[in-house]
């Protein structure tokens, strides 16, 4: 992993996690990303956006791609023990780490992406999509990420596609991500994430768009029509996690059967979670129910 | 003689239509001019021909394939959640059982996610160890390939050729990791221990009897009439179709894109051997076939390297803090913690039994952040997506199983073909539904 193109400022972060007393090789890391996205933010760190980021975002819209408007999950270090309602059996399940607040990146970027987003801000430009869809880009151990507004999201792919500087013919994998926790400590801010791995068979180049969600309001708008291939992964997600994608052609379970309640990769919902029934009416009460450990 | 009198086939009402079970030599009550020619015939999940628990929902006019769906999740298990609940390297144990049929490259893959996340790099001896596992592995998994596909279009003696081939891959594999299947062997850092002594004459041996073995499916399958008439210009999906719908490995391969991430994103090493991406136009079932078995043969010569230059060294990064501490031997009750090992954390060293019990049962912490990293499998691009926290657990592993993706062009290589011809097809996606449904 080349220095140059790590995005986050390891040296400027104040270790405030703690000392890991297992881990001292990665603690450094862990620590600055732990003060990243801790309680206490660094001088002029935009990722602690205000509540209003919408209206920041407006004016920023036209000025800069580059600037960190995206609101930044957080969550406080809570204690490792007296964890209830999960399948976990390591003892170690209380473990609650602060949320992950990638920093943005700063120029040069390294490698082919500044390069590339300069292009990709060119195509934009081009086709009259605001800047301010993407909201952020992160750039960690050589992996670029834009975090782009959701309502652009299909036309970013699009343009993505297309265009010829960028040329994403594949759609690798769309994924979902959610940052909350088991049993809802911590606010996390918007903890739901629909995650796009694009492939440019062209130029060999891989990118991650993310998009922010709430619980409450998951709707993301579907790529099908640009990528279909991303038909299965959209109802994968939808199953796993509950995301709505508005358009998708049929959007329905996959891999769970038809009539299931829940999203059971949403971190609310329990590891195990129904009872195991055996022939003759037997029944055992689900793995995260049958033993305490406190 | 009399004709028996075919029971009539089982009808129930639907707000669909009628629904009939039909169980053979019943067909002759359903001719009439009740019914037209439009039937829905649902296939699997448990049928021998749709390899595995797939189950195909085909929209029939006669014998002409209109509409084709596939229908998955029978096996699904949840992998990816279960990761979460277990540290980085338990996450080993479950990803190994999703594509079973190519459990290294799953192994391998997660691992080297957690290494991008790590930033470690694993020793020399490792990676080569990794580069011999994944490529025994592919033959394997293609010889299943052909055996299966065989066996669903009916040629039984190349389904028992080719198992009596994986046989020998899967005695090697034992021989080199201790399983069949779900080896577990390759972890965070490395593999779970080195070779066995002997192990270089052991595949020598085994690239031996492939050497003499692989041209059989020549003689056997390659040009024989029946084989060429089910595969050729059957399952046609050109390179637009493959791109848009995420087909890769050897179907975007028989398009004709030289596409391998073996040689386009190295990994492992793979950019010191010498070997060829065969890649075919026909973008036909027939392609595939002789794209598998073409693999094989870059597969042994890359094997074949490995061992004459596998340098001696260790196989586990020198990091004690991701290092699983205990070095592994084989004793009279089976593979276990070596003698040496109880003998320090039990009587000398506080401090490493607390380390051992530590790492062992919280894991080692992975600073927080998000990889993409992939490998090429037997089926594609197989993409594990990792998240943590910066804890000892994932927060996710999604998994970018090629198996998955692949059937989705399904529809698109069967539909306005004949019901036969969808059997070959799904014989050529290859999907693994462990893979799929994980």
């Amino acid at each position: 992993m080349p220095d140059d193109t790590t995005g986050t400022s390891k040296e400027s972060a104040e270790p405030t996690g703690g000392e890991q007393s297992s881990a001292e090789a990665s603690g450094a890391d862990t620590a600055a990303q732990r003060a990243a996205g801790g309680e206490t933010p660094r001088s002029g760190e935009v990722e602690q956006a205000p509540v209003d980021a919408e209206g920041a975002e407006v004016n920023r819209t036209g000025v800069t791609a580059e600037g960190g408007t995206r609101p930044a999950p957080s969550r406080a270090r809570e204690g490792m023990f007296g964890i209830h309602g999960t399948g976990d059996t390591s003892g170690f399940g209380g473990l609650r780490l602060p949320g992950y607040a990638p920093a943005p990146a700063e120029r040069p970027f390294g490698g082919w992406f500044d390069e590339f987003a300069d292009d990709f801000a060119e195509a934009l430009r081009e086709r009259g999509i605001a800047r301010g869809a993407v909201q952020q880009i992160t750039i960690d151990r050589g992996e670029i990420t834009f975090y782009v507004q959701r309502d652009a999201i299909l036309d970013l792919c699009r343009t993505l596609r297309d265009d010829e500087g960028l040329r994403f013919e594949l759609c690798s994998s769309i994924s979902g991500v959610d940052y909350g926790s088991a049993d809802g400590s911590g606010d996390v801010v918007q903890r739901l994430h629909v995650v796009y791995h694009l492939t440019s068979l062209t130029y060999r180049r891989r990118i991650r768009l993310e998009v922010a969600l709430d619980v409450e309001d998951a709707h993301v708008p579907s790529v099908v029509e640009v990528y279909p291939t991303a038909d299965w992964h959209e109802r994968e997600t939808w199953d796993m996690f509950g995301v709505v994608f508005d358009g998708h052609p049929a959007l329905t379970r996959i891999l769970m059967p038809d009539d299931w309640d829940g999203h059971p990769q949403r971190k609310d919902y329990p590891l195990g979670g129904i009872p195991v029934e055996y022939k003759g009416g037997a029944e055992i009460p689900p793995p995260d129910e049958r033993r305490s450990y406190s | 003689m009399t004709e028996p009198t075919p029971t009539p086939a089982e009808e129930r009402r639907t707000t669909e239509g009628s629904v009939y079970t039909v169980t053979g030599g019943d067909w002759d009550t359903l001719i009439d001019s009740d019914h037209d020619d439009r039937i829905v015939i649902n296939m699997g999940p448990q049928h021998p021909s749709t390899h595995g628990v797939l189950r195909l929902v085909l929209e029939l006019e006669g014998e002409t394939v209109q509409q084709a769906r596939s229908v998955i999740g029978y096996l699904h298990t949840g992998i990816e959640k279960n990761c979460e609940y277990r540290t980085w390297t338990q996450g080993v144990t479950f990803v190994t059982r999703m594509d079973y049929l190519a459990p290294l490259f799953n192994e391998a893959g997660y691992c080297l996610g957690v290494e991008k996340l790590l930033g470690i790099e694993v020793p020399r001896r490792a990676q080569q160890a990794r580069v011999l596992l994944m490529e025994l592995n592919r033959i394997g998994s293609h010889l299943v390939c052909l055996a299966t596909g065989g066996m669903e279009l009916g040629a039984l003696t190349g389904m028992t050729a080719g198992f009596r081939e994986r046989e020998e891959v899967l005695h090697l594999l034992e021989f080199l990791t201790g399983l069949r299947m779900n080896h577990a062997y390759i972890r965070p850092g490395g593999l779970s221990q080195d070779f066995p002594a002997g192990w270089a004459e052991k595949v020598t041996d085994f690239i031996k009897v492939m050497r003499s073995r692989l041209p059989d499916y020549d003689k056997l399958l390659t040009d024989q009439p029946i084989w060429r008439q089910r595969l050729e210009n059957v399952g046609y999906l050109p390179l637009d179709g493959c791109l848009a719908l995420g087909a890769t490995g050897p179907i975007l391969r028989s398009a004709g894109l030289p596409w391998d991430l073996r040689k386009i994103e190295p990994y492992s090493g793979y950019e010191e051997y010498d070997f060829e991406v065969p890649t075919a136009t026909e973008a036909d079932c027939y392609a595939r076939y002789r794209l598998r078995v073409a693999e094989m043969h870059e597969s042994l010569k890359i094997v074949e390297q490995v061992v004459k230059n596998m340098e001696p060294g260790p196989v586990m990064v020198a990091d004690q803090k991701v290092a699983w501490p205990a070095q592994l031997s084989v004793g009279s009750d089976g593979m276990g913690n070596t003698l040496e090992h109880v003998r320090k954390i039990m009587g000398q060293s506080m401090e490493s039994l607390i380390h051992h019990f530590k790492l062992v049962t919280e894991g080692f912490h992975v600073p927080a952040g998000q990889v993409y990293s992939t490998v090429e499998s037997p089926r594609g691009e197989l993409g594990f997506h990792l998240v943590s926290d910066g804890g000892t657990r994932p927060v996710r592993v999604h998994v970018r199983e090629p198996s998955f993706v692949n059937l989705q062009t399904m529809p698109a290589m069967s539909e306005g073909g004949m019901v036969a011809d969808v059997i070959a097809a799904v014989a050529s996606i290859d999907p693994v539904m462990g893979g799929v449904d994980r």
